[in-house]
């Protein structure tokens, strides 16, 4: 016993406890929470009280896992819809947040070195004021006056927007599909710009020269070898956008409307409109999963990838 | 002497790659190249040899077309390279630390710039085949670059900058980054593929021996100038400066005067010593020149030589054991240090030099080179 406590102390020492602190911290405030919202999730409701899973009397230990909500959560469409629509919302998100952070990065990537500090500043400012704040503020610029709107309205980007259903009307942008995906990416650019600059900034410019020696043009040779060689930094910006965009509430609350339904909307609603928490705890359980799966599949991925590299 | 060396080696065959007073100016005070001239024949592998920072790979990047030249001419086989980017010159170059694509597998590596010429893919296969036996890689066709040694990297890298067939290879420290026992196998391999290929090609070095087991001609580069072109052994035993003395291999340097200069010989006060040279020179009585002296053409012994000429007495301050041979530092009566190394024929000998001797030092009067420069 007491060896066993000894190994134990001494495990903790040095690595393990560089690595056991964060572990720690991530089990009492992340999986233990996450446990309670899942049993919440299974519980009947007795009055305002959970009833425990486990009961025992006469003898008899009897376990109940009401599966209701989870079914209710399948059979209805609503909730269905409003997962694939939370899904293709951070889908497009990051698709623009690749779009605009990839040339922002990599012209940063091969700016003059004495430059690069000042523009990862730029990238980084926003960070500065709380990001409630930047996104009240686009209600203003994208509202009735707003100047944002008024240089669309004048460029007739509105007509465009509106014809194809992205605005509500022409000269309305605010609570609609783009104001919420413009609201989005704004957000969520830097977590895109980040990654990919730490990835471009260190590709040996060699390869380059390289492709360039053997007959390649330089247009042909950022697709031949820039992007390949940045993959790994696609799907990590890629990744930090999209899984925080799908349980989105804040952005989808202040600029998203009556059309744009995301589930992080929904999960508010059953919590504190409805008070049904086992209901909301399924919801969140079901999105959790969501985003979990793909994240499994693409850490297998590259644990395999790095495997073969041994 | 540096301008005949020159005419000597341009006049061995028509010049098929010019390089025409090419200067390469960076700013800032330093000239990288400094009205370099230079002809290559057709088949020849030339070697820039040079220290770091004497021009040596701006002149190559150039003739790759990664730098532009600040003036002057670059002439492949008649036509001026002027203008021409890297991806439409007939030029292929094997990088310094290989520059291998890292996603892509030894194949796609290899068929890389044959793709990119638009080659249907059948000729593709077979000009691959072709360079992977010629670089007996054919088992490692579908690995990465990263699951391979430095060795076989290196001859990936030589087979993807050959499957183009280019008219001109360029080499930049072919074999700089494999180990000493390596690098010597793949020098003379490399130069067998080179020559079976028949490219004519341009590499560049700082180090000595691989451009001397490697090139057919050699150009000693300091301060963005080129200092003396020839063969391997022209710049070996006939150095035209100080500098060139110096930089390629051992020597010692005497500073002396000009004391007989008769047509067939000469005789040099120095210090420690009287040189009588075997061969005339051009110069005036009483002038100042250096005696260069290569350590392995002095001898030890401990008797005193019968020549009053070229010999001097010291004592033995240094020994250096290299196998198979051995190198002494022998302190003459001035203070100045003569290095002596002698092959070491027998083994163990009874009789051997060693720390603290006494000992006469003579060479042949055909052993040393006057440097007036």
């Amino acid at each position: 016993m007491s060896t066993l406590l000894q190994r134990l102390i001494a495990a903790l020492r040095g690595r393990g406890a560089v690595i056991g602190v964060p572990y720690l911290w991530l089990l009492v405030f992340f999986l233990l929470p996450f446990l309670i919202v899942l049993r919440i999730s299974l519980s009947e409701m007795d009055g305002v009280q959970f009833k425990d899973l486990f009961s025992y009397a006469d003898g008899v230990l009897q376990m109940a896992v009401k599966l209701a909500n989870y079914v209710f959560i399948v059979e209805d469409d609503l909730y269905i819809a409003t997962y694939l629509s939370s899904l293709k919302y951070a889908a497009v998100t990051t698709a623009l947040c690749l779009a605009i952070g990839y040339p922002f990065a990599y012209f940063m990537a091969r700016a003059r070195p004495t430059l690069q500090p000042a523009l990862l500043m730029l990238v980084m400012l926003p960070f500065w004021t709380s990001f409630l704040l930047r996104v009240y503020a686009w209600k203003g610029l994208l509202g009735e006056g707003g100047w944002v709107a008024d240089i669309l309205i004048a460029l007739g980007i509105d007509q465009v927007l509106a014809a194809s259903g992205l605005i509500p009307s022409e000269g309305k942008f605010m609570n609609s599909p783009f104001s919420l995906v413009l609201g989005m990416t704004y957000t969520y650019l830097p977590f895109m710009i980040l990654p990919l600059y730490a990835n471009l900034a260190k590709m040996d410019l060699r390869l380059l020269e390289a492709a360039a020696d053997l007959g390649t043009t330089p247009f042909k040779a950022f697709w031949l070898i820039t992007v390949p060689l940045s993959k790994a930094g696609i799907i990590a910006g890629s990744m930090l956008v999209f899984i925080p965009c799908v349980g989105e509430f804040v952005i989808p609350e202040l600029l998203g409307g009556p059309q744009t339904l995301m589930i992080g909307r929904v999960l508010w609603d059953e919590f504190f409109s409805n008070n049904d928490w086992p209901m909301a705890s399924a919801v969140a359980v079901v999105m959790i999963l969501l985003i979990i799966v793909p994240l499994a599949v693409f850490n297998r991925y590259q644990a395999e990838a790095a495997e073969a590299r041994r | 002497m540096n301008t005949s060396a020159a005419a000597a080696g341009a006049q061995a065959a028509p010049a098929y790659l010019q390089i025409v007073d090419v200067v390469k100016d960076f700013g800032g005070g330093a000239v990288a190249v400094n009205h370099v001239s230079v002809d290559i024949a057709k088949g020849e592998i030339f070697a820039l040899l040079g220290s770091s920072g004497c021009g040596k790979t701006t002149l190559l990047r150039m003739l790759a077309g990664f730098e532009t030249p600040t003036s002057g001419r670059i002439i492949l086989d008649g036509q001026d390279l002027a203008g021409l980017p890297p991806y439409l010159r007939p030029i292929n170059m094997m990088f310094q630390s290989y520059a291998l694509f890292p996603h892509l597998t030894v194949w796609d590596n290899i068929a890389f710039g044959l793709r990119r010429d638009g080659m249907p893919a059948d000729q593709v296969t077979e000009r691959v085949e072709a360079m992977l036996k010629l670089v007996q890689l054919g088992k490692f066709a579908k690995r990465k670059p990263h699951q391979l040694s430095g060795g076989q990297q290196q001859r990936v890298a030589l087979a993807r900058s050959l499957a183009k067939r280019p008219q001109l290879l360029l080499l930049d420290e072919p074999l700089g980054a494999l180990d000493k026992k390596l690098r010597e196998e793949t020098q003379i391999e490399l130069v067998n593929i080179v020559e079976q290929v028949g490219v004519t090609c341009v590499m560049v070095t700082h180090d000595q021996e691989e451009a001397m087991t490697m090139a057919s001609r050699i150009a000693v580069m300091s301060e963005g100038r080129i200092l003396q072109v020839g063969a391997p052994s022209d710049i070996y035993e006939t150095p035209a400066t100080r500098f060139v003395a110096d930089f390629i291999g051992n020597v010692n340097l005497m500073d002396g005067t000009l004391a007989i200069d008769e047509p067939d010989h000469v005789v040099i006060d120095c210090t420690d010593c009287r040189h009588y040279v075997g061969h005339g020179i051009t110069g005036t009585l009483g002038m100042p020149v250096t005696v260069a002296l290569r350590p392995e053409k002095v001898h030890l012994s401990r008797r005193k030589p019968a020549d009053e000429f070229n010999t001097a007495r010291g004592t033995i301050r240094e020994m250096s054991y290299f196998g198979s041979f051995t190198v002494y530092h022998v302190e003459l009566p001035s203070g100045a240090r003569l290095k002596v190394s002698e092959a070491n024929i027998q083994r163990h000998r009874d009789d051997a030099l060693t720390w603290g001797d006494e000992v006469w030092a003579h060479w042949s009067r055909a052993s040393q080179v006057v440097l007036t420069q």
